[in-house]
């Protein structure tokens, strides 16, 4: 990974058993867009998707686990690089459906 | 003109028209007998109760009489208790005066993670200087402190203080401060129970070696604390010396003799407002669970009678707000949107619920039925107008 050499996504190391990490980058975003950017992401993508969220804003740190819990999806990594976050999220079966 | 009856001048008593006040933690309107034993102070109560004349002892009668009607309440002896310039200077009194006392046993001070912010303040400033560290004990996802945990705090070496409230004032649940007073005791240590948001609301806690109340959240005049300390407890002076080095200067008689009446007013009719006000928070909390996309948060059974909280995915706190305030609604919200510091509220991100769209409801003794029903009735066109300025359909 320290190589120096030409920048390389994903794409570059195809692999069916790793599914593609889509980015959503909410930094700057105020609460509660952050969320909604992610949300609006996660409803175009299958369940099972992985869904990463950058954000900058320090209420998105507790209020995207609360929406993945809402949502049935699962958290499946936090960290923060100085002020910016950055959330993962598993998608589960109910992307596109809200409970009642 | 003041002698005609024009029935359109009388929008106020329309009730269409009329605010409804639902943000009564922490600054309620005052309760008429606290505002009639505030205008009697004034004549009685002006002088300082520290000089020996005639009108100084009046002033200083009072000021016993207020102590004396506290104490009974709390089931504290009269010079236990002490009046401060306001709930949190009595948070910090009882912190680091605590704290400080027992310097010699240690520098920690243990806290739960959803003490008000003056306390976790304090209990920080308190260990840096003694060399200790602020020890926060989780809650649970209802914002209940782990009993355990607060018991293997307490009971580790090294601790000078520990701090419980009786119930949160944001989300309503209550404390196990029973459980928390004995491992406490057990392990030597005193307790600090903050009942900011429960006395004069919920039964009156017994279990502490400290206690800090908020005349101002029963319906009496802010600018007024009230600090109770049991006679085994030491409290070390901080600041310069000051024969009340608690409340430096004194404090204001009026405002001591009308917390101290409006405590009694309000300790008289509990029982009654108790079962009143649980009735409209439980209405409330079902009517709002029915809007879509909504956690409704808190304990739902032990709790504080007259608080309600909630939060809804996708809206925008600060916006919420002021839509419910258009339409005639005073509510409060613990959303980073609403702050000045853009941090989202400490006890719902402690507690794991969702921190935006949050709105916190504390009813009054004056909220009524019809109050609560409007209310619930306004909530979900309010927040489907800011959940379509933002564009969340479908999501």
């Amino acid at each position: 990974m320290n190589d120096v050499g030409p920048a390389r996504t994903a794409d570059d190391f195809p692999d069916p058993d790793i599914p593609d990490i889509d980015v959503v980058d909410a930094r700057g975003l105020r609460c509660p867009l952050p969320v909604i950017r992610l949300a609006a992401r996660a409803r175009d993508l299958p369940p099972g998707a992985v869904l990463t969220v950058l954000a900058t804003d320090p209420a998105a740190r507790h209020d995207v686990p609360a929406w993945a819990r809402m949502r049935g999806h699962a958290m499946q990594g936090e960290d923060v690089d100085g002020d910016v976050w950055r959330l993962t999220v598993r998608l589960g079966a109910t992307t596109t459906t809200r409970p009642p | 003109m003041t002698h005609t009856t024009d029935p359109a001048d009388r929008s106020a008593d329309r009730p269409a028209d009329r605010r409804v006040l639902l943000d009564n933690g922490g600054r309620a309107p005052w309760h008429p007998l606290a505002r009639q034993a505030f205008v009697q102070a004034m004549d009685d109560g002006w002088a300082d109760p520290r000089r020996l004349h005639a009108e100084g002892r009046r002033a200083a009668r009072l000021l016993d009489g207020a102590r004396e009607a506290v104490a009974a309440e709390l089931g504290a002896r009269t010079e236990e208790v002490r009046f401060t310039p306001s709930h949190t200077a009595a948070l910090h009194s009882a912190v680091l005066g605590g704290a400080g006392a027992r310097r010699r046993s240690g520098g920690d001070v243990v806290v739960g993670a959803v003490e008000r912010a003056a306390v976790l303040h304090a209990a920080e400033s308190s260990a840096r200087t003694h060399g200790g560290t602020r020890v926060v004990v989780a809650v649970d996802d209802h914002g209940r402190v782990d009993a355990d945990g607060f018991r293997r705090a307490v009971g580790t070496p090294g601790v000078a203080l520990a701090a419980l409230q009786a119930a949160n004032g944001e989300v309503g649940t209550r404390q196990p401060v029973v459980e928390a007073h004995e491992a406490a005791r057990a392990a030597g240590v005193p307790l600090l129970v903050d009942a900011g948001a429960s006395l004069g609301h919920d039964a009156t806690p017994h279990a502490w070696d400290l206690l800090a109340a908020d005349p101002a959240d029963w319906g009496a005049p802010a600018g007024v604390g009230v600090l109770a300390v049991r006679q085994r407890v030491r409290l070390l002076p901080r600041g310069p010396e000051d024969p009340e080095p608690w409340a430096p200067g004194g404090v204001s008689v009026p405002a001591a003799f009308a917390a101290a009446v409006a405590l009694q007013a309000v300790a008289a009719d509990r029982a009654a407002e108790d079962g009143r006000r649980r009735e409209l928070v439980d209405r409330l909390r079902a009517a709002v669970a029915r809007i879509p996309d909504v956690e409704v948060v808190g304990d739902q059974a032990d709790r504080l009678p007259h608080v309600a909280t909630f939060s809804f995915l996708y809206v925008d706190g600060e916006a919420l707000v002021t839509e419910l305030d258009r339409a005639g609604f005073a509510v409060g919200s613990g959303s980073a949107c609403t702050s000045s510091t853009l941090e989202p509220s400490h006890v719902l991100a402690a507690m794991g619920v969702l921190t935006h769209g949050n709105v916190r409801v504390a009813l009054d003794r004056s909220t009524t039925v019809d109050d609560v029903d409007r209310f619930a009735a306004t909530l979900p066109g309010a927040v489907a107008r800011v959940r379509d300025a933002l564009g969340v359909g479908g999501l």
